[in-house]
């Protein structure tokens, strides 16, 4: 499934392009979009594992940029 | 400015107070010591308190750790100034790129400002406001006068002027009425109107714009990927680069270690690339922005850069050079008025709905007295026979003529003729062609002034037809009498044409064509509004049917690469350059200050004037 979730605290765009390309090297991510000017992620990932997916894409994405918060 | 902006602001006054006092006061000793310490503290306290977070999580070139080694640097070799000073210009250029940022995610936001906040719908006797994603296909809504549409529809009741402006960047008002199809996010200006909703929200017009425009910067250019990468090894390799100066030649030269440091120091600040990393997709957002303003929706960044490199411009006739609709081009009378002429064929015609026909009745324009009409009789694939006022007339083409043994002159050359004859003597013809939409000449001028190489045609239509339109327009070679399945292989042949690096864009009106879109380096539809092949099969839509947008598209896409290009160029260089004059020990650490939030104040200045499209847009 693909879904879009909000970002908040996401403060420079090279971090948006670190945390990118370190989401998309996790497991079982099909595909994932940082989109700093609007602070959107897009996610995609096989249907039945996207929750516990999205928990190492957040521990991912905070190790880089720790104030991040991804509303979903 | 938010919250966090505006105590940054504070914070930024109060150190930089203290800094320049500090300077001023020309202590000296521990409490010198001690007055840039509370500044460095008071500017860059959540910095250092972020790196010391990141090297626990093994992040170490980050930024916060770069600006903390290079200010603490500065410190213990008792340079307090140019320590404090590193923190505060990279706090103040910190604060400048995200209010800059924040500004133009703004003003892109306002121009796209067009999702409706509710809709009226009737539920009972009264008139509620609801969510426009609870409104289902079939609902009747109201929408009063200043309201936006916030649903696709058509009109049940009333008659109003909308205002497009903000999906098409026309001025002039659309009239609409009972019967006519309606597009959500225009504002209705003076009428009340009833709609009955053709599409649910998720479906809407609104939504679909909306959704390209924020998707449009995931597609991200060359040079977006290309400075992305580029700071992925910029960072590592400037810091590696800062540590070998700090060690390695004092170790080999003897010279006092704090000499090489000083110059490592001013690497580290000079390693931060997100100025850069910043300036260039700001850049395609600004142009996408403008060019939605504009009433050009461009899918992404790649395509708004492919289009500055385009060479060959492809075009489909009907419905993108041509109105696509039929109207009376020439009447040719034989003693007798164009007028009568005009009426005996309108007549004649009056009970046939064919195109033809009815681009016939309109040049007449008068209402047609059918008590007049007696005995009408059609000769399929030839015409029409009636008694006009007592008169046999004969209406149609040319094996009409030749049937009813009438001599006449053969006027085939372009469009339709029907040929007319009163009483058994031949009376004139009337043509009929599809019109050139009245901006079409200019649009290929403006084409050719861009840089343009080729400008061709392709239809479907007879050779006549085409060759007469591609002269009239001074298109550079056309194609004519192809079939669907023709188009793409012509259209194979010419990618052929274009140069290594060029692009070539063809332009359709979204029917019939998509396969040729989709072939295409890049894919313009015509006239996006309402037509949702178009949207779904086009890299860049066109909200109205204005051929002339190709060139502000095309005027924007460059204006946009130039911008990027002088920033990278700049920034490189500038950054370049004081590497070097560091590592030599010719810059100090202000150079190197410079070097960083000098420049991406004005690279990020510079950017934001891609959101400035004005002067692209005609006044039609």
């Amino acid at each position: 499934m693909k879904k879009t979730m909000k970002l908040q605290n996401l403060d420079c765009a090279n971090c948006a392009a670190k945390i990118e390309n370190a989401v998309s090297k996790l497991d079982g991510v099909d595909s994932v979009k940082v989109n700093f000017m609007w602070q959107k992620m897009t996610l995609e990932t096989p249907d039945d594992q996207f929750d516990t997916i999205l928990e190492s894409v957040k521990k991912t994405a905070k190790k880089i940029e720790p104030d991040l918060v991804i509303l979903t | 400015m938010s919250k966090s902006e505006k105590s940054q602001l504070i914070r930024i006054l109060i150190a930089a107070a203290i800094f320049t006092a500090g300077i001023l006061l020309k202590i000296e000793g521990v409490w010198k010591f001690i007055i840039f310490l509370s500044a460095y503290l008071i500017v860059g306290g959540d910095i250092l308190w972020k790196a010391i977070k990141n090297i626990a999580r093994g992040q170490i070139f980050d930024e916060n750790f770069l600006m903390t080694v290079a200010s603490i640097g500065a410190f213990f070799l008792t340079e307090y100034a140019e320590g404090v000073a590193v923190m505060l210009f990279y706090q103040v250029g910190e604060l400048f790129q995200s209010s800059a940022v924040s500004k133009s995610r703004r003003s892109i936001s306002d121009l796209m400002d067009i999702r409706p906040d509710y809709a009226n719908i009737m539920r009972g006797d009264a008139l509620v406001q609801v969510d426009p994603e609870e409104v289902q296909v079939g609902d009747i809504i109201i929408v009063k006068p200043g309201e936006r549409i916030p649903l696709d529809g058509v009109v049940e009741e009333g008659y109003s002027a909308l205002d497009t402006s903000a999906l098409t960047g026309e001025s002039v008002p659309r009239e609409v009425g009972m019967g006519d199809s309606v597009i959500s996010g225009c504002i209705n200006q003076n009428g009340k109107l009833s709609i009955r909703v053709s599409r649910e929200f998720d479906q809407s017009t609104v939504a679909k714009i909306l959704e390209m425009v924020e998707n449009s910067s995931d597609k991200k250019a060359k040079s977006e990927n290309f400075i992305t990468r580029f700071a992925r090894y910029y960072t590592p390799t400037v810091v590696i680069a800062a540590a070998i100066l700090a060690l390695v030649p004092p170790l080999i030269t003897g010279q006092p270690f704090d000499v090489w440091i000083v110059r490592a120091l001013t690497f580290l600040v000079i390693s931060c690339p997100c100025a850069l990393v910043i300036s260039v997709p700001l850049s395609f957002f600004g142009g996408i922005g403008g060019a939605s303003k504009s009433g050009v929706l461009v899918k992404g960044s790649n395509y708004l850069e492919a289009l500055a490199k385009t060479e060959i411009v492809v075009f489909d006739k009907t419905g993108t050079l041509t109105k696509g609709n039929f109207v009376v081009s020439e009447v040719h009378p034989v003693n007798m008025s164009s007028d009568e002429l005009i009426k005996l064929a309108a007549y004649a015609e009056d009970y046939s709905s064919h195109p033809i026909a009815s681009s016939i009745k309109k040049a007449y324009g008068k209402p047609v007295d059918s008590s007049q009409i007696k005995d009408i009789e059609e000769i399929a694939g030839h015409g029409v026979k009636a008694f006009i006022g007592g008169k046999e007339v004969l209406a149609g083409n040319a094996k009409l003529m030749k049937l009813k043994q009438i001599s006449y002159e053969d006027a085939a050359s372009a469009g339709t003729v029907v040929y007319i004859a009163v009483d058994g003597k031949y009376a004139g013809y009337i043509r009929i062609e599809d019109e050139i939409k009245p901006d079409s000449a200019q649009a290929i001028s403006d084409l050719k002034a861009a840089g343009i190489k080729q400008t061709i045609m392709l239809t479907g239509d007879s050779d006549a037809v085409g060759r007469k339109v591609a002269s009239a327009l001074n298109l550079d070679e056309v194609y004519t009498e192809l079939l669907p399945a023709d188009k793409v292989e012509q259209m194979e042949k010419l990618m052929e044409q274009k140069s290594g690096k060029g692009m070539l864009a063809f332009v359709g009106d979204g029917i019939n064509d998509a396969p040729v879109l989709a072939r295409a380096d890049i894919g313009i539809a015509m006239g996006g509004l309402g037509s949702d092949a178009a949207i779904e099969a086009a890299d860049i839509v066109i909200m109205t049917d204005e051929t002339s947008k190709i060139s502000t598209a095309i005027q924007i896409s460059k204006k946009t690469l130039r911008i990027v290009r002088q920033n990278i160029v700049f920034s490189l260089a500038v950054k370049a350059f004081v590497l070097i004059l560091g590592a030599t020990g010719y810059a100090s650490m202000w150079a190197a200050i410079f070097a960083d939030v000098g420049v991406s104040v004005i690279a990020i200045l510079n950017a934001i004037r891609a959101l400035n499209v004005k002067k692209f847009n005609k006044v039609s």
